[in-house]
């Protein structure tokens, strides 16, 4: 696995049709890639640069830049600590480290097993539920060291499996939008005053 | 106190569990909105957003209406991109507006694209909120297949795709022009302005409004309600309500939609109703008013009503709606640290004074918690401050292409000002420290014996 399967690879093409520019669609895709197998593969970055039209060395300057793309192998579960200044107040280091002790790696690494990452992440605008933390980027609000450990044996147990998917997977409902009901894409050199707007200028006597 | 009894306007859903679908939105008003704006001409829908005067709800706190009117005319397509990439600490509430009312949203977009002529918008959802874009893509899906979105919506001659688009992890990319550039795939690094103003030079250099989730959210209600109606409620230049999260040390913490301009942060912080006071009968020590960015508040500014005017001749901002409040047993010093080390871990990169500028002031200040800090530090870190922004001045001035480095002065000067002995204590320094500050800018402590002088 590595280049997109050709589920993928038809999702992939949806993408692409949504935006007036093909390049538009590199995060979603690089996301796509690392929904079929955990992390950004380089075969994976090779098939998306020509997917688009672009060298393999763009989509890596693109794909460096963000933290959620993983260009190695991380848990199934990636555990992320919030310590920023609100949940820092209320016990998000103390919680991190507890994650530290109990799962038996630093921040930043990864069990083993291949069961967990640990990061120790910036704002993620749950400050009045801290501390918080996320799972493949689901919540889980004030959460005390107990809960954190019964969490840990859950997920272990795979009791939330179906509440949060693997990591790669973000979100389990994709737009589509159907062939009879879309406008089309924007495209600059191409797209005209738009009808309405021509329209009401007409009908104002020019004004607007 | 000002706890006024105006009623929401954008969170009138939160309480139901099935807010989110298109069903209940229907049945709650939903998509009233739209069909008022189709009944107007574009230029009326403008008109009645300027009436209202909405300000943005993103950080900078733009008038919408006069930002909508930056598009050069006769140029064309226009875009619209929505701004859902909330990640300044503190600031909780786009993610709740996008999880429990993404059509209210969706509606806010189909009426900003109608008044601008903006044929295409781009949604840009932060890439770790999995649930807001799972809500957003099914509430799409749903007002597709009824019509609400796409070609001919309702059977007009108004036509628009809305394309649900994912972030990956970059605070940067906030920022207006980092997000366009992320939106053409590549690397969220700020453009300059002048020229890359996006009403004129956006995405794919096409005249592009970028608007708040919050911002739009309030869109509905203003086309259905009237924008005077919308303009009733508030003070001075901060109208209809608004929403603040306030979290740390109070007893309730929450997201609370509060009438804007009258309520105070008095009100926010210790109405039973909003946060109930300090935790455990704690002493107020400090609060942060509007965002990692905002100099801190002490005290004394309670009394200072939830209004842009006002918060800014005080010297700070209400930002992006995020207070945090800390308690008398919060570490100034360490406090100070966790919100630059932020910054340092944010910078793009791009401009030198905030890529070398931010990691020091990050490893100085790192020093100083573990307990290895040297008398000089403070005095280094003020210099590493007014490089980055010269003056150390409130608004920063800026030697950057974007505000992120310059904010990551306002924490640092306003814990050394402010509680300048815990910083000689933690540095194992005696006496004065020079301190090379816009005094006027930062607020002393008011038994601070030392004068705070200028540079």
């Amino acid at each position: 696995m590595a280049r997109f399967s050709e589920a993928n690879l038809k999702t992939a093409t949806e993408i692409l049709s949504r935006y007036p520019r093909p390049k538009s669609a590199l995060i979603p895709l690089l996301h796509l890639a690392q929904e079929q197998d955990g992390y950004v593969t380089e075969e994976a970055m090779e098939h998306i640069a020509e997917l688009i039209g672009i060298t393999p060395a763009e989509v890596l300057g693109t794909c460096s830049f963000y933290e959620m793309f993983k260009r190695e192998p991380v848990g199934t579960y990636l555990v992320n600590v919030c310590t920023n200044i609100s949940c820092m107040l209320l016990g998000g280091e103390e919680l991190l480290h507890h994650l530290e002790e109990r799962l038996g790696i630093k921040a930043g690494g990864t069990t083993p097993d291949g069961m967990f990452t640990l990061e120790d992440v910036e704002c993620i605008a749950a400050c009045t539920e801290a501390p918080c933390l996320q799972v493949n980027y689901r919540y889980h609000y004030k959460v005390t060291p107990e809960q954190a450990d019964a969490l840990i044996d859950d997920l272990r147990a795979g009791r939330r499996a179906h509440e949060i998917p693997r990591h790669g997977t973000l979100a389990r409902v994709r737009q589509h939008i159907p062939a009879d009901r879309r406008a089309g894409n924007a495209v600059p050199g191409e797209a005209e005053e738009p009808v309405w707007i021509t329209r009401a200028a007409a009908s104002e006597g020019g004004a607007g | 106190m000002a706890v006024t009894d105006a009623a929401p306007i954008i969170t009138t859903r939160f309480g139901l569990d099935d807010g989110h679908t298109l069903e209940r939105y229907l049945a709650t008003g939903g998509y009233e909105g739209l069909k008022a704006a189709l009944a107007k001409s574009p230029t009326a829908v403008h008109e009645e957003v300027k009436a209202a005067s909405l300000l943005g709800r993103g950080g900078a706190g733009f008038p919408a209406g006069v930002k909508w009117g930056f598009c050069p005319p006769g140029v064309w397509p226009r875009y619209l991109v929505v701004n859902g990439d909330e990640s300044e600490p503190g600031t909780y509430k786009d993610r709740l507006l996008m999880e429990r009312d993404p059509h209210q949203l969706i509606e806010g977009v189909l009426i900003a694209c109608y008044a601008i002529g903006a044929a295409q918008a781009f949604l840009y959802v932060r890439g770790e909120m999995a649930l807001a874009q799972e809500r957003i893509a099914q509430a799409l899906n749903d007002a597709y297949e009824a019509g609400y979105v796409g070609r001919n919506i309702l059977g007009s001659d108004f036509s628009v795709d809305i394309v649900l688009h994912w972030g990956a992890g970059a605070y940067i990319v906030g920022e207006e022009t980092a997000l366009i550039e992320s939106l053409e795939g590549n690397r969220g690094m700020p453009r300059l302005k002048p020229p890359y103003f996006p009403a004129a030079k956006g995405l794919y250099m096409q005249p592009t409004i970028v608007n708040n989730v919050e911002t739009l959210s309030n869109l509905p209600w203003i086309l259905s309600h009237g924008g005077t109606s919308f303009a009733e409620l508030g003070a001075e230049a901060s109208r209809g309500t608004r929403l603040f999260a306030v979290s740390g040390h109070v007893k309730n913490p929450g997201v609370y939609e509060v009438e804007f301009g009258v309520t105070t942060f008095r009100d926010l912080i210790y109405a039973p109703v909003y946060g109930g006071g300090i935790r455990d009968g704690n002493e107020l020590k400090a609060f942060i008013p509007g965002g990692a960015s905002a100099p801190w508040f002490y005290e004394e500014h309670l009394d200072l009503p939830l209004e842009s005017g006002a918060v800014g001749a005080a010297g700070s901002m209400l930002g992006s709606g995020a207070v945090v409040v800390m308690d008398h047993t919060t570490d100034a010093v360490k406090a100070a640290w966790r919100v630059v080390r932020f910054f340092a871990r944010e910078s793009c990169g791009k401009c030198t004074p905030c890529r070398e500028g931010t990691t020091w002031l990050e490893r100085i200040l790192r020093r100083i918690v573990d307990g290895h800090g040297r008398p000089e530090d403070i005095g280094l870190l003020l210099d590493v401050c007014d490089n980055i922004s010269p003056g150390i001045d409130w608004p920063p001035k800026q030697t950057t292409i974007c505000p992120l480095g310059p904010s990551a002065v306002s924490p640092i000067a306003s814990a050394v000002v402010r509680f300048k002995d815990e910083f000689i204590a933690a540095c194992g320094g005696t006496g004065e420290v020079p301190v090379p500050i816009n005094g006027a800018a930062y607020t002393p402590a008011p038994d601070s014996s030392s004068e705070v002088t200028g540079v």
